[in-house]
């Protein structure tokens, strides 16, 4: 799991980058706490290969499931 | 606190050059209930989004007025200095006039070593120099995170002022600058971005709009912006807004730097993109355009472009003067009439 809270744009995403180029998990929960990093997340899941589940939690929290396609 | 001489200045910014300028739509809402005062000499102001104020001082002369200041886009000082004194120096380009007197604004921490400091400076005076026009001042005060930028006043023949709200159906659309500045800036806050790459981006936003403005005023554009914070699709829907048409932009045609597309797909993507998106996508068709293209098109930019909706008899003859005088002349698209209920930009 990447918890990426508290971080700003692009760091979420290049963490979450860096989970799939070094071991291609077949799903990933990847915690946020901004719209521009889950949106971020959303499309490079989609140009990797990977879906996105979205659940929006309270206080501005995102959980994101990422599973290889 | 002490600092390391060679500070690395975007580490100090929380939101990189253009991309820190509040939303379109906010700013609206801010200044929605206030009482503007009518003054028949003022020329340009408020009430269509444009990028600078212009007030006639006589049947020959207006004054172009406007300001622009943000945090780092740069770790070099002097960079940056160059950088905001480009972007702020170009909305009176985008007006048609000519740059004369500009005023610093400079807010440093306490901290930041007096190198630094005086490196930034220089940038921007060397920039207002090859502008042409003066530094005659400026103000400074303390602050957590460093911000610069200039006041700018210039002039311009009030018969030639160039609004965003002139464009008319037929205008041939031109544009001046590859985009994807703010998507390559946010690359390489990861340090994602290569060096050689990324310095093609501080060539982009260090070239002043001088040399596109001064083929510009030679020929019969009717309408005019720069290409800043709110990205190529921001500043394309205030001008067909303001100028009551729409517009169809030729996406094949517009010079996209191949690393930000790059990026863009990998997510690189900055806060300031999803805010120009938000403000602008409802009056935007974007047609078969795949997302990543779109993403770079709603990409703040900094010290970008000018955008021209030309006559369509001058298209011509002013692409070709471009070309010879801006390294990345594009032709992007056309004017369309207005329709009913129709999208603002239609993108091809």
């Amino acid at each position: 799991m990447i918890d990426a809270r508290g971080l700003s744009c692009p760091m979420p995403v290049v963490m979450v980058q860096k989970a799939v180029q070094a071991d291609a998990p077949a799903t990933l929960e990847v915690l946020l706490d901004n719209p521009c990093s889950v949106e971020n997340v959303t499309r490079f899941a989609a140009n990797s290969g990977y879906s996105v589940e979205t659940h929006p939690a309270d206080n501005d929290e995102y959980r994101l499931v990422l599973t290889k396609q | 606190m002490e600092q390391e001489p060679n500070i690395k200045l975007t580490k100090l910014a929380h939101c990189a050059g253009c991309g820190a300028k509040v939303g379109a739509g906010v700013l609206a809402q801010l200044l929605g209930d206030i009482r503007t005062h009518r003054d028949p000499n003022l020329l340009v102001g408020f009430d269509k989004s444009d990028d600078a104020s212009v007030y006639k001082v006589s049947d020959e002369l207006a004054l172009v007025q406007t300001v622009d200041f943000f945090p780092p886009i740069a770790d070099d000082p002097y960079l940056f200095g160059q950088i905001a004194a480009t972007n702020a120096l170009s909305d009176v380009y985008a007006m048609g006039g000519e740059p004369k007197l500009a005023l610093n604004l400079l807010c440093i921490p306490e901290s930041m070593p007096k190198e630094a400091v005086h490196d930034l400076l220089r940038g921007g005076y060397d920039k207002v120099y090859e502008a042409g026009a003066i530094i005659t001042g400026g103000h400074s005060i303390l602050d957590e995170e460093p911000k610069y930028g200039l006041a700018v006043t210039g002039f311009v023949h009030p018969d030639r002022v160039l609004t965003n709200a002139g464009a008319r159906p037929g205008d041939v659309l031109l544009f001046t600058k590859p985009l994807g500045i703010g998507v390559l800036t946010t690359a390489a806050k990861a340090d994602l971005c290569p060096p050689e790459v990324l310095q093609q981006a501080y060539t982009l936003m260090t070239t002043l709009n001088k040399a596109a403005r001064d083929c510009m005023v030679r020929y019969e554009v009717h309408a005019c912006t720069d290409v800043t914070g709110f990205g190529f699709l921001g500043h394309a829907y205030e001008m067909a807004q303001g100028s009551g048409v729409a517009l169809e932009i030729d996406t094949s045609a517009v010079d996209i730097l191949p690393a930000a597309l790059e990026f863009a797909k990998m997510g690189l993507l900055p806060e300031g993109m999803y805010r120009n998106r938000h403000y602008a996508e409802g009056a935007v068709d974007p047609g078969a355009v795949p997302l990543a293209v779109q993403d770079v098109l709603y990409d703040p930019q900094t010290a970008g472009g000018l955008l021209m909706a030309v006559a369509p008899g001058d298209a011509d003859a002013l692409y070709r003067d471009l070309q010879g005088a801006v390294p990345s002349a594009q032709w992007v698209g056309a004017v369309l009439p207005e329709t009913e209920g129709g999208k603002r930009i239609i993108l091809r």
